[in-house]
């Protein structure tokens, strides 16, 4: 098979598995919730969210009609042949996902406000390139939700302030977000680099499983420390009240300027979808978030 | 904490016996309806135009649906609510001129809403945000569709519904939201965790 085939069949099934099937660590949390809820209100959520959740799988249906803007990461080995198809292999797959799965249509045309139709237009879907050594692509795709990209912030802290400024700015945008971004939340939290890289890398530590934490123990136990905290706040599921309103708080950080301070937070709803898969030289392909079997 | 099932056409007397936190399960007709819908049926309104379905007594449901066409029918694949919030600038004036009497949706509404809900007899549902499977197994029929110029999930989906839910009654016709209180306890909370953090 040509490399374009091969690769929108993998973005294809990825997008298939992504909006189905919600990844285990995700599942694990949610069910953990559940039974540690104590708010009656809180409890019926959650169990709302699980049922949701396993008639998704049973029915091979998206768990959420919002199937979010389609972000793709892409870790193209530098020897991997065909790179240059690789974009328009995921566009189609896009397409195809979009009829067949289906997905919600969700790219608009910020001027015209028209739909495309069919989950593509300018940078639509966005992908993000990472070159890495050999001969190996990893495609890995974001569906992300708008509810949850609505609440998103960056911000430009105080550099005097240090780690306790990004502390009160994560719990703020809990605090402010609510309900919006249907909790629990999943949290990727940005630190340093510039304005755009910030929230570049929050987004992207959306991508780790939440049981795997930071591999600097000192950040890792930031991520605990601040799951905690906004665990305190009280809006739990869906913002109706309750113990539980982020499953994983995930940091990543780049060195920054000595005049700022950048930081950002990416929300993620619950339905924190996402998938990825191993494309190898020989054509040979390795699902590697998702055990379910693909055609 | 009641658990009420109620049919449509609702009436304002069965919607006032609803109480925060209280279940509420929907059968019969329900619509959705966006941002660019309410939008829509207000400018209708304001030029005497009739809408497309008599809104009285019937739930109105804040989602874009991914929907299938299939031989010509219509058939739901996935139904969550979307953020109600957004809807905030119409809902008043929606539930005046159309009297829907249940509005389903999620991240609850504000004060606008709220006070419209009380003086006209309306209710808000709040369902599961992205539990959109959990929704589509109680949609048991696309009637219609209307203005799908809009694109698919603004659109107005016409549906039958069998015991849709459990909606938590957030916002009942009492002037109570439980949102707002949810957000009150959370300001009271701030202090606690911030002195946790030592900012």
């Amino acid at each position: 098979m040509e490399t374009l085939d091969v690769v929108e069949k993998v973005a294809f099934n990825l997008l298939r598995l992504a909006v189905i099937y919600l990844p285990d660590d995700v599942k694990r949390a949610l069910q953990k919730a559940h039974a540690e809820e104590t708010s009656e209100t809180g409890k019926t959520q959650l169990k709302a969210i699980l049922d949701n959740v396993e008639f998704a799988e049973k029915y091979g249906a998206p768990m959420c009609q919002d199937t979010g803007t389609i972000i793709f990461y892409v870790k193209a080995g530098a020897k991997a042949k065909d790179l240059d198809k690789v974009e328009k292999a995921l566009i189609r797959a896009t397409k195809r996902a979009t009829v067949e799965i289906p997905i919600r249509p969700n790219a608009v045309n910020p001027f015209t406000q028209k739909n495309s139709g069919d989950n593509t237009g300018r940078l639509i879907p966005y992908v993000n390139w990472e070159i890495v050594p050999g001969t190996d692509t990893e495609i890995t795709v974001l569906p992300k939700g708008g509810g949850s990209e609505n609440v998103c912030v960056m911000s430009m802290l105080v550099p005097g302030e240090g780690i306790k400024g990004v502390k009160k700015f994560v719990v703020d945008a809990v605090l402010k977000a609510g309900a919006k971004p249907c909790p629990p939340n999943i949290l990727g939290v940005g630190i340093g680099g510039g304005s755009d890289i910030a929230m570049k890398i929050a987004k992207k530590a959306l991508l780790r499983p939440i049981e795997v934490p930071n591999l600097d123990p000192e950040i890792a136990r930031l991520e605990e420390e601040i799951l905690e905290a906004v665990n305190m706040t009280g809006i739990g599921p869906m913002g109706l009240g309750g113990k539980t309103t982020v499953l994983g708080v995930n940091i990543d950080y780049a060195y920054r300027h000595p005049a700022s301070y950048p930081a950002a937070v990416a929300f993620n709803c619950w339905a924190a979808r996402r998938a990825t898969a191993k494309i190898s030289a020989d054509g040979t392909v390795e699902y590697l978030t998702h055990k379910v079997e693909v055609k | 904490m009641a658990v009420y099932k109620l049919k449509t056409p609702i009436s304002e007397e069965e919607t006032r016996k609803l109480k925060v936190n209280d279940v509420l399960y929907v059968s019969g007709t329900m619509v959705t309806a966006r941002d660019q819908a309410h939008r829509r049926a207000l400018e209708h309104f304001k030029q005497g135009k009739s809408l497309p379905i008599n809104l009285e007594g019937l739930a109105v449901f804040h989602c874009g649906p991914i929907v299938k066409k299939k031989e010509d029918r219509w058939t739901i694949v996935a139904a969550g609510p979307t953020t109600s919030t957004r809807m905030d600038i119409f809902e008043d004036e929606f539930i005046k001129n159309f009297k829907a009497r249940v509005i389903v949706g999620k991240g609850g509404m504000g004060k606008r809403t709220t006070e419209a809900m009380a003086k006209y007899g309306a209710v808000y549902g709040a369902f599961t945000g992205g539990a959109a499977i959990l929704a589509a197994k109680a949609i048991k029929n696309v009637r219609t569709v209307e203005w799908l110029d809009l694109g698919m999930p603004e659109a107005m989906w016409i549906l039958e519904v069998e015991e849709f839910g459990p909606l938590t009654v957030a916002i009942d016709s009492h002037g109570n939201n439980l949102f707002m209180e949810v957000q009150k306890k959370v300001e009271e909370n701030k202090q606690r965790i911030y002195h946790k953090l030592g900012i």
